[in-house]
């Protein structure tokens, strides 16, 4: 086996030859021609296109109770709260009812998102709710609405955009999220479907973002502390 | 050496190995450290795997996946970049470390940053990039909690996803001290979670400062354009999201077609890594902020790097470009538990290091790594994506003997040893004749404390004595039907 140079060798500097270099060393190693009559094309199209599935996990194709247990289940075990509510109207109490039990001030921030700025906050009288981005230091609980969730680990799945601005999800010490139990399916790629059926086919926000627990690190002496960068708490309220 | 910077943290020290391993080995710290791998990381996966009965199909799967994209790794980087491109994102390519280093310095200059924020990235350390742009004048805070502990140490990671695997938490509780003078000297610190708030409070105000936010990427998707990172801490999500600009720094081998082919790797990557289900937050980023969106950043850049893949795809260690960094390997490791990371003197450690360090500095640097394995065989068996690692590490020890990198006494012992192994007849007159001098001379203690030629041998354990007969005689007498119970 001959050494491989590229560490070592000299190159052309960054720039536009830098593409075409690699992708040639590429066809080179693979011993490939390239071009469009290459007939690994419309294999790689076909694949892309497709979309098609790989194994699913059996925990992952579970009748819906049981998925939805499951999902409670695994969020309790990363260390997350999950609160039932019987209807999307019943949420700001219930988040109120949370607030209090945790001994924190009835404020929070959440972006523009219909289904939850038009939910009756009124019911709770002493709630403040801001919207827009999150603003560090004072905002330190924050809302979100799920566009999916994946019970196979207890995974919500949050799609950033004006509606629900990512640093909602990262920048508060208590971050709550509802999700309409309709939108928990079993499979990471049941959720990936979700997420084109709303946004579009090909179509991905800034950032989609897997959230399955609070922020965590053991990076100190190999021992689990929760809240490291992002929230320190997080509160899922599973509507229906 | 193509690294860039002045290189005062990553300075290649793989050719030293032997020296290295001899100082971690006297290390108490360090073997305090290591000590908590097998209840921790490695007892963890154990369980992780056996709640997920399919984890073996999912093995095989995340190996002809990866060796797919490997197969058509040409198209699918080329579809990549078109759909991230259409998405709004800058991709640039990079064939070393140095034009990696430079296109992202100046990716800095153009907008006039003067603060970094950084998450965790091993391609990062590979083209040494913090040294890089401190020497531009800028200045780059790793938010990585591991990793903020080896920068403020001047250190480089010892694992690939526990940077401060090295540290036993008094160490640290000492560097916090020394380093955040602006805190009270005799502030209480019990505790991590004490001094995990601590790096909280911290980091919280460079997230907000940070004009340029860099983080790795674990995947590249072909279909949407997304790059995908997995963390615990949220780090990497403030580092991208609140900085006006995203760089990230990937590599070749990282690009897979769908979301269908990344949720399979998804599943293995979590379990071999830390034993989770799941690593706590998974971020698909796609181009920078959207017009309607009120944050995010402004511009996003991909940089993909080559700096040797292309030719390690041609090469026998092919396979390797399969690994999706769990660090599994090295978890599993008997040699890596014994030294820790730094003994193997590049950024990548452990087996994995012993086949990508030869591929990356040359094999004659790097030639002391595939050799220190005890060909156990346990990385492989628990590789998510079965890379054959002792196969590999054995093509490296194959290539170093034909390039003559060996010492005159190993070379004179392979070739006696080849001489004899290639007759029978001398094999066995010569393993006759040791098992009865050594038989003979051990008889009375049933081993020996010292030998000579053997001292690497002795000083650490007995050497039993041969029991009289050799292997080839007992064997030979069983096929007669004469010692039935051998």
């Amino acid at each position: 086996m001959s050494d491989t140079r590229s560490m070592n060798g000299q190159s052309a500097g960054p720039g536009p030859g830098a593409r075409d270099r690699i992708l040639a060393n590429v066809r080179k190693a693979l011993d490939v021609p390239g071009g469009r009559a290459d007939p690994r094309e419309a294999v790689v199209d076909l694949r892309i296109a497709e979309r098609r599935r790989h194994l699913l996990p059996a925990r992952a194709t579970l009748p819906s109770a049981d998925l939805r247990a499951q999902f409670a289940s695994y969020l309790i075990r990363g260390k997350a709260s999950v609160i039932d509510v019987a209807d999307l109207a019943g949420v700001p109490l219930a988040i109120a009812e949370y607030l209090r039990s945790q001994n924190l001030p009835l404020t929070l921030r959440m972006g523009d998102d219909p289904r939850l700025r038009d939910l009756p906050w009124n019911t709770v009288s002493a709630m403040t709710v801001k919207l827009g981005r999150a603003e560090p230091a004072t905002d330190t609980v924050t809302l979100s609405y799920a566009v999916a969730a994946a019970a196979e680990t207890g995974t919500l799945v949050l799609a950033s955009g004006p509606d629900n601005p990512v640093s909602l999800s990262f920048l508060p010490d208590t971050h709550l999220v509802v999700l309409e139990a309709a939108m928990l399916v079993g499979a990471y790629e049941e959720a990936f479907d979700l997420v084109r059926k709303t946004l579009g086919d090909r179509v991905m926000p800034r950032t989609l973002n897997f959230i399955s627990g609070p922020s965590r690190t053991a990076d100190i002496g190999g021992i689990p502390v929760m809240g490291a960068h992002g929230p320190i708490h997080l509160a899922v309220f599973v509507i229906g | 050496m193509a690294a860039c910077g002045t290189l005062k943290r990553m300075k290649p020290t793989a050719a030293d190995f032997k020296a290295n391993a001899r100082v971690a080995l006297d290390d108490p710290q360090l073997q305090r450290a290591l000590s908590g791998l097998p209840t921790g990381l490695v007892a963890q996966r154990t369980a992780a795997k056996a709640a997920l009965p399919e984890f073996e199909a999912f093995r095989n799967i995340g190996r002809d996946v990866k060796n797919h994209m490997l197969a058509n790794l040409d198209l699918y980087l080329e579809r990549y970049e078109a759909q991230a491109t259409a998405n709004g994102a800058v991709v640039h390519w990079a064939e070393t470390a140095s034009d990696a280093c430079e296109i992202i310095a100046k990716i800095c200059r153009d907008v006039d940053a003067k603060l970094v924020t950084k998450g965790k990235s091993m391609v990062s350390e590979e083209i040494g990039l913090n040294d890089h742009l401190e020497a531009e004048g800028l200045r780059v805070v790793e938010t990585d909690l591991g990793e903020y502990l080896v920068q403020i140490r001047k250190e480089h990671p010892s694992h690939i996803i526990v940077p401060a695997l090295h540290l036993t938490e008094q160490q640290v509780e000492a560097e916090f001290r020394e380093k955040h003078t602006h805190l009270p000297k005799d502030r209480p610190l019990p505790d991590p979670a004490s001094m995990v708030a601590e790096a909280r409070a911290i980091m919280r105000q460079n997230y907000i400062d940070a004009d340029v936010g860099i983080t790795g990427a674990n995947f590249l998707i072909a279909e949407t354009g997304s790059t995908v990172i997995v963390t615990n801490e949220g780090n990497g999500d403030l580092t991208q999201s609140l900085a006006r600009v995203h760089i990230v720094i990937t590599s070749i081998e990282k690009v897979v077609a769908t979301l269908e082919d990344v949720a399979p790797l998804l599943r293995l990557l979590a379990r071999s890594a830390t034993g989770q289900d799941i690593s706590n937050y998974v971020t698909f980023s796609t181009g920078p902020k959207r017009a309607a969106d009120p944050d995010g950043p402004e511009q996003y850049h991909v940089v993909i790097l080559d700096n040797g893949r292309s030719d390690m795809l041609g090469s026998e260690v092919r396979d390797v470009l399969r690994c999706i960094r769990c660090g599994a390997c090295m978890n599993h490791c008997p040699v890596y538990g014994a030294i820790g990371g730094h003994a193997y003197g590049w950024v990548y450690p452990g087996p994995i290091g012993a086949v990508l360090t030869p591929a990356q500095l040359g094999v004659k640097s790097g030639r002391h790594l595939p050799g220190a394995s005890t060909f156990c065989g346990s990385c492989a068996s628990v590789c998510p994506v079965k890379i054959p690692l002792p196969d590999l590490m054995r093509k490296w020890r194959e290539a170093e003997f034909r390039q003559g990198h060996q010492t005159f006494l190993a070379k004179a012992g392979l070739r006696t040893w080849a001489g004899l192994a290639k007759r029978p007849w001398a094999y066995h007159l010569a393993a006759r004749f040791a098992a009865l001098t050594l038989g003979a001379l051990g008889r009375g203690r049933g081993g020996f404390r010292s030998l000579p030629f053997a001292g690497g041998w002795t000083k650490h354990r007995d050497l039993p004595a041969p029991q009289g007969r050799t292997f080839q005689q007992l064997w030979a007498e069983q096929q007669k039907g004469l010692a039935p119970d051998v």
